[in-house]
């Protein structure tokens, strides 16, 4: 087991450093002057260029400049964004939270609506609850979210004026940043109006969760669903039934187990994907998360903005995959063999 | 595993669950919502303020934002009558040849208490001869601080005319002038004219931080700052020791939204209680709702269509009057305007003073207009480019739809109009080349006083540096504008104006369209906001009725 934490350990080094290598060289690609590009000012007067240079080893091989711009990453100076003017970490600092506690609320969403929904689809497979079931997944997965969410927006919040449409807490809620996730923070904001805060931020979260959540949840509908059934054939499956177990027993004790291992891995597999929906709804519900933050970038001609977001966002979503690579594995003692 | 029931709704994480969700299900039904909260106001604005400071910016965004809520001045213009009234100066005194003015201040006119700033002192002249030398004085600390570049001040030749501010005391201010401006004391109550803090310039320079002054603002006015999220939010909170009657709203919240659809929406669902410029086209729609209310005011603006008078042959005043008579006025006012706007007879609007009632009215005459252009020695008519500017603005909202059904009317006569338009920033720069025939444009005002209509519009002096659209330089007119500055007597300057007038209807360097109303959008539980014709809009009266 140690030695394959160590390989897939070694795995996510070699491709953190293929992104680096990436995110590094798009300070050349990208258009304009590679000195503003990486150091994000705008302004540089000629002694502090030849000061900047100097620091950033732009006057050495390429190699050299790699390695000092490693060095920058991991001492936290990742220059500036040219919108703000803010150094880039603190800037995401400040909100990649928010778009990982969207992500958070949705991927629980779907664990909690998905994974139930596509057992019991599975349960009779043929009968008409499983077709329902199988009916509104196929329509949540082929919806575009972008209308989904125009959609919900115009039901809940325009027509009926239920929810609010935009931002993650009312704005006249003052609440401190201190982890960046809000419901962390209000709970540590030690106000006396906490439960109201808390209140307005989860009628916030509600419908942005909610569009983000439809994909994953049709996911895990489906692939719990297959995953059952292809269980169900299983001869232990029928050896357990033959020992007299009844069919829930069998359903929890021996189908499940087995059924919801392909279904981790899945989650890994379906991040990215999570990742790129969840920039859409930030858009669209306003919501102040890293997503929004990298396609204003892309549109304000952001580069220094782009290359950190780039950089974040993926080593967060092969995190995330390798995670659950290493939890299957753990899970399933078979997979380790291989 | 004898676990009784009881034991179970004892276990630790339910009894902390419990109460939080209770707390949670009733406050939904009762809204014992916290006063900052309860009392808060959110107005949504359409873009990001460039700085806290009103000295240094133009665009009405900014001044929307920040000056009204952070800033008093030394006087304010009367909303109704446009009549100049005491705020932080309670008396003023012009000597005979009007250029020495002096100022009696306010007593005990404190600055804002922020978590950056504790005033020592009660506001006095000190306040205002900093900040009014930093506008003119090269070696202020703080001139250069910003770019060095105070766009108002700059417009109306401040650096020239002023030539000294001198506190005589801590309550009297002097301001010598090296010529009399009858403009001078309206140019004093422009939302630029806000007082700043001499004791904070000292400290944020002694903190070597300069550039805080126009950051982290303090102010006289009714909010004092608390935050600022670029492109998120701005956070104000009450003055708590205001001099005037304290601001309603315990919190103020610019949320900014740049996206109308959003903003409208946001209207809808009462995230915002105020709505800064909804789209006209929309007013129908809100008007239907009955929770939400529209606000109208005509605002001091102009949209007009200007002749390159330099270039033949719009040099000659008959082809200028014979494409003004061409023009169905009416049509454009529906069709661009919504009928939301005033048809304008005069760059001046009718709610100024200086407005000539008894101008005949252009009438809009097909056959007179060929007729001529047939005497100006055009009888077949001529080709020309109407040029339309490519954004939005209050006094155009559709200038390219304007231009279109121009052309129509144009074709009527005989004139082939060509429709031309650039992107906005060489849309102006081709413009001060003057390398049009006409342009589709327009204007608002910064104070009440009419010499803003007309001297930066169309003087001489405005030709030479490019802010004059038509391109127009005539002796005759320079000399009216140029004679009711002089005096100070409203009767007099507004006979010169009258004649001035009198002498643009003849000439038609520039046909006058239209002046729109401004609209802001608001929940019908909000009450006390007023738009201000002259300026920013202030929000320290809105009164938000709590059900």
């Amino acid at each position: 087991m140690i030695l394959y934490l160590l390989r897939r350990l070694f795995l996510l080094v070699f491709v953190f450093i293929a992104l680096s290598i990436l995110a590094f060289s798009l300070g050349y690609l990208f258009p304009g002057n590679t000195l503003q590009n990486f150091t994000g000012m705008t302004d540089i007067s000629a002694e502090l260029a030849t000061q900047l240079t100097a620091e950033y080893r732009l006057d050495s091989g390429y190699i050299q400049q790699y390695i000092a711009y490693l060095q920058r990453i991991f001492s936290g100076d990742w220059g500036l964004s040219f919108a703000s003017k803010q150094p880039l970490l603190q800037e995401i600092k400040i909100l990649l939270p928010a778009t990982l506690e969207l992500a958070a609320y949705a991927l629980l969403v779907s664990f909690f609506v998905g994974i139930p929904l596509g057992i019991i689809a599975a349960i009779k497979p043929e009968g008409i609850v499983s077709r329902i079931i199988s009916a509104l997944a196929i329509a949540g997965y082929s919806i575009p979210i972008f209308w989904w969410a125009l959609l919900l927006i115009m039901l809940f919040s325009i027509g009926l004026g239920w929810l609010p449409t935009a931002g993650r807490i009312g704005v006249l809620y003052e609440i401190p940043h201190v982890t960046g996730f809000m419901l962390a923070d209000i709970l540590l904001a030690n106000s006396q109006h906490q439960a109201e805060a808390l209140l307005n931020a989860l009628r916030h979260t509600l419908l942005p969760t909610l569009v983000l959540a439809t994909f994953p949840t049709t996911v895990m509908v489906r692939f719990t669903r297959d995953s059952m059934l292809d269980v169900w054939e299983q001869s232990y499956i029928k050896t357990a039934r033959a020992k007299g177990l009844n069919r829930a027993q069998v359903l929890y004790r021996h189908a499940l187990r087995n059924a919801l291992l392909p279904v981790i891995r899945q989650i890994g597999l379906q991040f990215s994907t999570l990742i790129t929906l969840a920039m859409i709804t930030e858009v669209i519900f306003s919501w102040p998360g890293i997503g929004r933050w990298l396609i204003d970038s892309i549109y304000q001609r952001n580069y220094p903005a782009i290359q950190a977001g780039l950089l974040v966002i993926s080593t967060l979503v092969i995190s995330v995959n390798m995670l659950t690579e290493i939890l299957h594995t753990l899970f399933n003692p078979l997979a380790r063999k291989r | 595993m004898n676990v009784s029931f009881s034991q179970i709704i004892q276990s630790a994480p339910r009894r902390r669950f419990l109460p939080l969700l209770m707390a949670t299900v009733v406050s939904a039904c009762q809204p014992q919502l916290p006063e900052t909260v309860r009392s808060g106001l959110v107005y949504c604005s359409e873009g990001s303020p460039e700085s806290f400071n009103p000295q240094l910016v133009t665009s009405g965004t900014t001044i929307d934002a920040i000056s009204q809520q952070l800033y008093d001045r030394l006087l304010d213009i009367d909303p109704q009558s446009g009549e100049l009234k005491p705020l932080l100066a309670t008396q003023w005194q012009v000597n005979d040849s009007g250029t020495v003015y002096e100022f009696t201040l306010r007593p005990d006119v404190q600055f804002h208490q922020t978590e950056y700033f504790s005033p020592s002192r009660a506001f006095n002249s000190d306040d205002v001869v900093f900040t009014f030398n930093r506008i003119m004085d090269k070696s202020h600390p703080f001139h250069y601080q910003g770019g060095g570049n105070y766009p108002f001040f700059q417009s109306v030749d401040w650096a020239n005319l002023v030539e000294r501010v001198i506190a005589v005391n801590s309550t009297t201010v002097r301001f010598e002038l090296s010529r009399p401006d009858s403009s001078f004391l309206s140019n004093l109550a422009t939302d630029f004219a806000a007082i700043l803090s001499a004791e904070y310039g000292a400290a944020v320079l002694a903190q070597g931080q300069p550039g805080r002054i126009d950051s982290h603002p303090v102010g006289t006015g009714p909010f004092r700052f608390k935050e600022y999220q670029k492109d998120v939010l701005i956070r104000y909170y009450r003055h708590k020791t205001y001099w005037r009657e304290l601001a309603k709203p315990e919190q103020l919240v610019f949320d900014i939204v740049p996206n109308n659809a959003r903003r409208m929406a946001k209207l809808f669902t009462h995230e915002c209680d105020v709505v800064a410029f909804p789209r006209v086209a929309e007013l129908g729609l809100i008007s239907q709702r009955p929770d939400v209310d529209v606000q109208e005011s005509t605002s001091m603006n102009v949209g007009f269509w200007a002749f390159n008078t330099a270039k033949p042959p719009f040099d000659n005043a008959k082809v200028r009057l014979a494409l003004a008579m061409a023009i169905n006025r009416e049509a454009i006012l529906q069709a661009v305007y919504f009928g939301y706007a005033t048809a304008a007879n005069s760059v001046l609007p009718p709610t100024s003073w200086a407005y000539n009632a008894e101008l005949p009215q252009l009438p809009f005459d097909q056959t007179q207009a060929k007729a001529l252009l047939a005497e100006a020695g055009y009888a077949n008519g001529f080709s020309m480019d109407i040029w339309a500017m490519p954004v939005q603005r209050l006094y155009n909202p559709n200038a390219l739809k304007m231009a279109e059904m121009m052309q129509a009317d144009l074709a009527q006569i005989g004139v082939r109009a060509t429709i031309v338009s650039y992107e906005w920033n060489s849309f102006r720069r081709k413009l001060s080349n003057n390398e049009h025939d006409s342009v589709l444009i327009g204007w608002s005002a910064d104070n009440a006083d009419p010499d803003n209509f007309f001297r930066p519009l169309l003087s001489c002096s405005a030709a030479q540096t490019g802010t004059n659209r038509a391109n127009w330089c005539d002796a005759n007119f320079d000399r009216l504008i140029s004679q009711a500055l002089l005096t100070s007597d409203q009767k007099q300057r507004r006979s010169y104006y009258m004649a001035a007038q009198q002498y643009l209807a003849e000439q038609m360097p520039l046909l006058s369209i239209a002046h729109s109303q401004r609209f802001q959008a608001l929940n019908s539980d909000i009450s006390g906001i007023d738009i201000n014709p002259y300026g920013g809009i202030s929000l320290a009266t809105a009164v938000k009725d709590v059900k």
